[in-house]
């Protein structure tokens, strides 16, 4: 190793040092501004169709201009509030259990399964959610596209669920039992409150991630050009109409294809970006005490 | 019990065996019972979807086998169906999102625990948690609109023209396609390895960095040399997690992948996952053979992504048993 | 080079009693001849961000000598031994002003990899890397450049390194395990000899017995007596014995100040500024 040789070797490590370096950070910057590339286009493209008209009118026969979505937003609140209804329970009691109950094997296998559960393609859950309430009764409904969605919310209520409550510094667990409390007393009146608002914010993100699910609701909820009045009739909802407008032929579904795309985006957003500052604020705040 | 008689205090007092019973009858005992039923439905549920598929697909395993996995062709019409096009058009789309997504994944991950600031860095992961958000059906609305016209008239003639000595740059540009698919998997799974990898990469200890840089490495190649090997198990760990996601992943796929049961060697050729082929077809599979088949795919899906997270998870608890354990 | 045979010049040199005052005076170890100076901080003042941590440091390194810094923790000793090599880098915001010369030339304007490759450094914690024992060693050489068919200059090298690291015989038969499979005292031998395999003309301690075992800290004490035959040792030590019994200059610092710089004997027995005296005698840290 010369002096010479190594000044060589030196130049080139430099070189390709700050070459790598400069990539490392192109490759961030790539990233990042896909997501203001995508809110870009879909601001572009979806601002000027979205009206009064968008959120209160139905659809309207293709060829004649104007209608808008009004069923498709409430199908999607309807098999929102569904889910919740079927994801927010089991997750929160069973997340109770693990944390707060659980011996060694049950809680092993209910977390191994809700992993595995949480992996399982949102597809293949819509197929589950149609041979269990669409082919014993014969035709799509709201109910089916919630049963899909709720139990998509299952697995990742259940686990933040426990983690929050881990999270929870069991010198509260025994101050409360210390005052004579029973064990359930101390869970529901000092161990959950103490997590409600970490686990709120869990329950809320979860329902922004399903509610952008289009695959599992093709063939539950299916979709509707009209009202649908109930549970047990097919409806139509904000991401199925996307899918069905996007690959039309026609130019005036995918003008409102793009209104819907923004109106869903900006409320998936909206509620990540809520509660994610809401969070983070409240774990620092922690932290600094 | 004749000993504890002598102990317990009068009745009226709130402890003491007697009261622990109580308790335990009333409450606690009850609450443990309902939570346990409401944490084995997970378990159920989970069972029951796998009874399902197993039972709806029985049609088509009895008939097909294990030909079905190999055979080319998918004709309902003649109640012919082999699930090869769709094998081949999943694995190839999420290959080609892999090979761009690992390394843009990997730099800017390395970018963030490396390089930036923390609180920079921060703020950046906050809007790549973000893009890991939007659903998958705004990403095949853009690709749609505006991915594949780009493809269509620039990038694929462009390839053609350098690449295209290689068969897997020949044939007409349609703009839909493997590659066009695969792009938008890419796009859609990069957040995954971003978030791991950093999480990796930060929990690697700050000696091994200094190790290297005392010994006179440049930043770079501690990064590369140390840093990156240390956390490799975990990183793998995320590509994995990744490629379960990209498998599975179905609308915006189905939107821009062409949706032809044919298997080529250009990746500007149209094709078909197992996932699009579900999405379009079940809604329309008329005869019990169709639908069993569509389900036996649907199971294929499921114990593909099933083996592929139970790896990807092993990996990462190894990275952070290691990472506490050594340290 | 076996224990037994490395002991005599051990005892030759420093006391096998813990150091005190009286054992000193008795045995001066001859740092007369003045040697050269290696390394030289001349008006060094240090910031994190706003805070200053090091004040107007005048320090002079002399070639192969071991040099010791002493004091209370958080007094700066460690973020002094870090500006000799700029690892102060790996921290953000952080400020170097005057000068750091290395053979009389400012560090400061020199290239960083260069100057860490000619300044060694061993670590309060032993960190060899999750690789093989050989491949630890040859760290340095591969990332230096020295190309990789030469395998057998590398095998060449990295017996060498283990060899003066005193760790050769203890390792020679399982170079290809991995470095975790070495008990904490051989983890620190090892780094050392990662750091030696490089030729450091300097070779910077930060505590490096600290997480060790009397046993093992006796094996590492002894090899800096032979490492400074051919090269210049600087050691950041709580402990004051182990600094006694080892180095032949002494620097005192307290918050941020370099106190007392003097022979080591010197400033165990007479030392002139009564915050030193203070200290040895165990009024405080």
């Amino acid at each position: 190793m010369t002096e010479r040789n190594l000044d060589a070797k030196l130049l080139w490590r430099k070189t390709t040092n700050l070459v790598m370096l400069s990539l490392t950070g192109l490759c961030a910057l790539v990233a990042v501004s896909a997501l203001f590339f995508i809110l870009g286009y879909l601001v572009y493209h979806g601002g000027k169709d979205i009206s009064w008209n968008f959120f209160t009118k139905l659809p309207t026969p293709v060829g004649e201009s104007g209608g808008g979505m009004a069923n498709a937003i409430v199908g999607s609140g309807k098999i929102l509030f569904l889910a919740a209804l079927i994801g927010v329970p089991i997750g929160l009691l069973g997340g109770v259990y693990l944390a707060e109950f659980g011996g060694s094997t049950v809680p092993f296998v209910v977390r191994y399964t809700a992993d595995l559960l949480n992996g399982v393609p949102s597809i293949v859950i819509g197929i589950f959610a149609y041979t269990v309430a669409v082919m014993p009764v014969h035709h799509f409904s709201t109910l089916a596209g919630g049963l899909a969605l709720g139990i998509m919310m299952i697995p990742i209520v259940l686990r933040s669920t426990e983690e929050y409550l881990h999270g929870v510094p069991s010198s509260m667990r025994e101050a409360a039992m210390a005052l004579g409390a029973s064990k359930w007393r101390t869970i529901s009146s000092v161990v959950l409150p103490a997590a409600s608002r970490a686990i709120m914010s869990a329950v809320l993100l979860s329902l922004a991630r399903v509610a952008g699910e289009t695959a599992p609701l093709l063939f539950t909820a299916f979709g509707n050009r009209f009202w649908s009045p109930g549970w047990q009739q097919p409806t139509a909802s904000l991401p199925v109409m996307i899918y069905t407008y996007a690959v039309g032929p026609y130019e005036d579904w995918h003008e409102q294809a793009w209104a819907a795309g923004l109106v869903l985006l900006s409320l998936v957003l909206l509620i990540n970006i809520l509660v994610r500052t809401i969070m983070s604020r409240g774990m620092s705040a922690q932290r600094s005490q | 019990m004749a000993t504890a008689h002598t102990t317990v205090p009068p009745a009226g007092l709130t402890w003491g065996p007697r009261a622990l019973v109580r308790r335990l009858r009333s409450g606690d005992e009850i609450a443990r019972l309902v939570t346990l039923v409401f944490a084995l439905l997970t378990v159920v549920i989970t069972a029951m979807l796998v009874y399902q598929l197993w039972i709806l697909s029985a049609l088509a395993r009895h008939k097909f086998g294990w030909h079905f996995l190999v055979a080319q062709d998918w004709d309902p019409v003649f109640n012919k169906f082999g699930a090869l096009p769709f094998v081949y058009g999943t694995l190839v789309t999420s290959a080609v999102g892999l090979f761009v997504a690992v390394p843009l994944g990997l730099g800017a991950a390395i970018f963030l625990a490396e390089l930036a600031p923390r609180r920079f860095s921060d703020a950046l992961t906050f809007l790549i948690d973000l893009l890991a958000a939007v659903p998958s059906v705004i990403y095949g609305l853009l690709g749609v609109f505006i991915l594949v016209p780009l493809m269509r008239s620039e990038v694929q003639p462009a390839l053609k023209h350098t690449l295209g000595f290689l068969p897997l740059f020949q044939g007409p540009a349609y703009g839909i396609g493997f590659l066009t698919a695969g792009l938008v998997l890419a796009i859609m799974i990069v957040p995954f390895i971003i978030s791991v990898s950093r999480e990796v990469l930060l929990a690697v200890p700050q000696d091994q960095r200094e190790a290297a840089l005392g010994l006179g490495a440049t930043k770079w190649e501690s990064t590369w040399k140390t840093v990156v090997p240390y956390a490799r198990t975990g990183i793998m760990g995320s590509i994995f997690l990744a490629l379960a996601r990209a498998l599975g992943e179905t609308m915006a796929v189905t939107m821009v992948i062409g949706n032809n049961p044919r298997i080529s060697a250009s990746l500007l050729g149209p094709g078909y996952s197992i996932a699009s082929v579900l999405a379009n077809e079940f809604t329309e599979a008329t005869g019990n053979l169709y639908l069993s088949a569509l389900v036996e795919l649907g199971l294929v899906l499921f114990l593909l992504t099933f083996v592929l997270n139970g790896l990807a998870r092993l990996l990462i608890l190894v990275t952070t048993q290691r990472g506490s354990g050594v340290g | 080079m076996t224990q037994t045979s490395a002991r005599p010049a051990f005892s030759k040199l420093v006391p096998r009693v813990p150091a005190t005052p009286e054992t000193l005076v008795k045995s001066q170890p001859s740092a007369s001849a003045a040697p050269g100076l290696r390394m030289q901080v001349r008006n060094m003042n240090f910031y994190y961000g706003k805070v200053q941590a090091l004040h107007n440091i005048n320090l002079n390194i002399a070639t192969n000598r071991v040099t010791a810094l002493i004091g209370p923790s958080g007094c700066g000793k460690s973020t002094l031994l870090r500006t000799l090599n700029r690892m102060y880098e790996t921290v953000r915001n952080t400020r170097l002003e005057g000068e750091v010369l290395l053979d009389n030339e400012d560090i400061l304007s020199q290239d960083v990899t260069r100057l860490r490759r000619r300044v060694g450094m061993v670590f309060q914690k032993p960190n060899p890397f999750p690789k093989s024992i050989f491949e630890n060693v040859a760290y340095g050489l591969r990332i230096n450049g020295l190309p990789a068919n030469q395998t057998g200059r590398m095998a060449d090298a990295v017996e060498r390194s283990l060899v003066r690291a005193a760790l050769w015989e203890e390792v020679k038969d399982q170079l290809h395990k991995s470095a975790y499979a070495l008990s904490g005292g051989q983890q620190q031998r090892l780094c050392i000899a990662r750091a030696l395999a490089v030729d450091p003309e300097v070779l910077l301690l930060d505590e490096p017995c600290s997480a060790l075992d009397p046993v093992n800290t006796a094996k590492v004490e002894e090899l800096l007596f032979h490492l400074k035959e051919n090269c210049t040792l600087v050691i950041v030590t709580h402990n004051m014995q182990q600094a006694a019994r080892v180095s032949d200059s002494t620097a005192f610092v307290l918050t941020g100040e370099v106190i007392e710089f003097s022979p080591t004997p010197q400033l165990f027995t007479t030392p002139s500024d009564p915050r030193t005296e203070a200290y040895i005698t165990g009024r405080f840290g």
